[in-house]
């Protein structure tokens, strides 16, 4: 496909598509409103199914069932819709389904507002419903990545039957940037555990799609079967991006379309002498550790920039392991930070550090 | 050479044992279900949703593909398993409180939508695997572990009819109300089982039998007395019939 102009919501729509998706089962709320309008006219045309859910909660159930039959599904929402989900993904992760939750972040507690925030990284990167679980988040920077992250979504799921959320903030729904759609296929992925019907003698076992284990100890025994999956998906699958880092004296760690903006600062700071880098986690669980534990050892100070109060800043002091200090700056309520405002705490951080 | 079995386990219930309390009719009720699968279907035409609930162990019992739902949405994931399952015949098993409580939105829903899945509701007007709280169904002056003094309108709100409601939906193809509690019924019900599964392999669209059940256990009864008081006192409350059949 050519290069072209799309909106955020509509390229990961389409990358779904082109990655095999077709199954959309949604619900409206902005800002990602665009994802279940486009599938709902586009899975027409290649043979898919869309189902307009009665909720958030019937939405992520659909796809419990879409997903058990071993079918490409997606669902997607914004922070209030995706904390109705919760349920669901826990289940979904319990019972090892692979599929895609977009979440088109914007500001909370509550109803919130409709502008763009990070406030649901804590929700996202813990697992976010309930039990022993976590789940491959993912944070575009770009229109462009969120349709390649989006695509890498549905293999990650396949590959290790777990749910895989994009993690978008506002912007990233809402803003249309040129977009080039990969050539995607699909690998080949063991499907046996599907349930798509089962008679005595065809040759795999009746498939009980579940998350109940009664007993402790086999419950015990499959949550630690969970968590080996999830050192392997933290050995294999964790993404991160470092600019300006080799000669860095210090680092901006941010993640979304906040990083951008700070990239942009990072750059002024450079102009002014300060030499600065970024560290941007591609997946925000699992965390880019090893990166930001390297990079804490040699510079002198790190700040998180965030929109919000300050999640991921937990995170970073984690792996920074008190090798160096770490600052924050951030903007909440659905206000984004300025280029202004995080090149003046870089210029803070050195006067300081 | 030996005789001809006369009665045996249908191919649709595995060999496990029911967990079930002497007296319950679900186990009748999971039979009935077996019978009519086996009768008009293989076993890998099936996918079955079992509930929370009492009968949330029922995947272990009905032999062919089973999910479990959460709480109430059997009626969501069997609409996700449909569409991408177009050819199966897709059912949920699922009680009062997980459908017509906290399940009343799927339920209403996949109704209206007309999803083409069949639904077995048992009402037995009390939540059994907890131990015994009010259910949406509870009968008023009935006596559950929440509603202690017995349950009044004024303080616990009105029974639910989901077979009434339901019924003045467009989508649903079949919706019944049916009894377990005597020989003539129990062929009744499976009766209408049938017709229900026969709709959606017809492609009717959406139906749903509510069969009436007992919940010795936690009414305090003898299954006897359980069984009396389906018929004395659920009944005129839940009267029995096809309350809609398009």
């Amino acid at each position: 496909m050519n290069r072209q102009m799309m909106k955020g919501n509509e390229a990961i729509a389409e990358a779904a598509v082109q990655a095999g998706c077709r199954f959309f089962f949604g619900y409206p709320i902005t800002p990602q409103n665009e994802i279940p309008e486009y599938m709902s006219r586009r899975l027409v045309e290649v043979g898919g199914q869309f189902v307009q859910a009665e909720s958030e909660v019937a939405a992520i159930n659909m796809v419990y069932g879409a997903a058990g039959t071993g079918a490409r599904s997606m669902t997607s929402s914004s922070s209030p819709g995706i904390s109705l989900k919760q349920e669901g993904i826990s289940y979904i992760a319990g019972a090892e389904l692979p599929c895609v939750i977009v979440n088109i972040v914007r500001g909370g507690p509550g109803l919130g507002s409709i502008q763009p925030a990070q406030s649901d990284y804590y929700q996202a990167t813990r697992g976010g419903g309930h039990g022993d679980y976590r789940m491959p988040v993912y944070a575009p920077a770009s229109v462009q990545e969120a349709v390649e992250l989006t695509q890498r979504a549905f293999d990650v799921a396949d590959k290790y039957r777990t749910p895989v959320m994009i993690l978008g903030d506002g912007i990233i729904g809402q803003m249309m940037e040129p977009v080039t759609m990969p050539e995607y296929t699909a690998p080949a992925f063991d499907r046996s555990w599907a349930a798509t019907g089962w008679k005595e003698g065809c040759g795999r076992e009746r498939a009980v799609i579940n998350s109940l284990y009664i007993q402790p100890d086999v419950l015990e025994k499959h949550v630690n079967k969970l968590a080996r999956k999830y050192a392997a998906i933290s050995e294999n699958e964790t993404m991160v991006e470092e600019l300006y880092m080799d000669d860095a004296e210090y680092a901006v760690v941010a993640y979304g379309t906040t990083a951008r903006i700070a990239l942009t600062a990072v750059r002024r700071a450079r102009e002014d002498g300060v030499k600065v880098g970024l560290i941007r986690p591609v997946t925000v669980w699992p965390f880019p550790e090893k990166a930001i534990e390297d990079a804490a050892g040699r510079v002198k100070g790190m700040l998180a920039v965030e929109m919000s109060l300050g999640q991921m800043i937990d995170d970073v002091r984690l792996a920074a392991r008190d090798r160096c200090p770490v600052r924050f700056y951030g903007r909440t309520g659905g206000i984004v930070p300025g280029v202004r405002e995080i090149h003046a705490a870089i210029l803070n951080m050195k006067e300081e550090l | 050479m030996a005789a001809p079995a006369i009665y045996a386990r249908p191919k649709f219930l595995t060999d496990t044992p029911f967990h079930y309390c002497p007296g319950c009719t679900h186990g009748i009720v999971h039979r009935l279900i077996a019978e009519v699968l086996g009768e008009k279907f293989e076993q890998d035409e099936v996918i079955g949703v079992a509930p929370v609930g009492c009968a949330v162990f029922a995947y272990n019992y009905f032999n062919c593909d089973m999910f479990e739902a959460a709480h109430g949405r059997a009626p969501a994931v069997a609409t996700g398993i449909k569409h991408a399952q177009p050819d199966k015949i897709v059912f949920t098993y699922q009680g009062d409180g997980d459908l017509a409580s906290i399940g009343m939105a799927e339920t209403v829903h996949a109704a209206a939508r007309g999803e083409n899945i069949t639904i077995i509701f048992i009402n037995n007007g009390i939540y059994g695997m907890t131990g015994g709280q009010m259910a949406p169904t509870t009968l008023i002056g009935e006596k559950t572990s929440t509603s202690p003094f017995g349950r009044t309108a004024a303080a616990n709100g009105n029974p639910i009819h989901v077979s009434e409601m339901l019924a003045t939906l467009n989508g649903p193809s079949l919706i019944a109300r049916v009894s377990v509690h005597d020989v003539k019924n129990v062929l009744n019900a499976k009766k209408l089982i049938a017709k229900a599964f026969q709709n959606q392999a017809d492609g009717k669209g959406f139906s749903l039998i509510e069969v009436l059940s007992t919940c010795p256990t936690n009414w305090g009864k003898s299954p006897l007395e359980a069984l009396q008081f389906v018929s004395e006192r659920m009944i005129p409350e839940y009267p029995l019939g096809t309350l809609k059949e398009v």
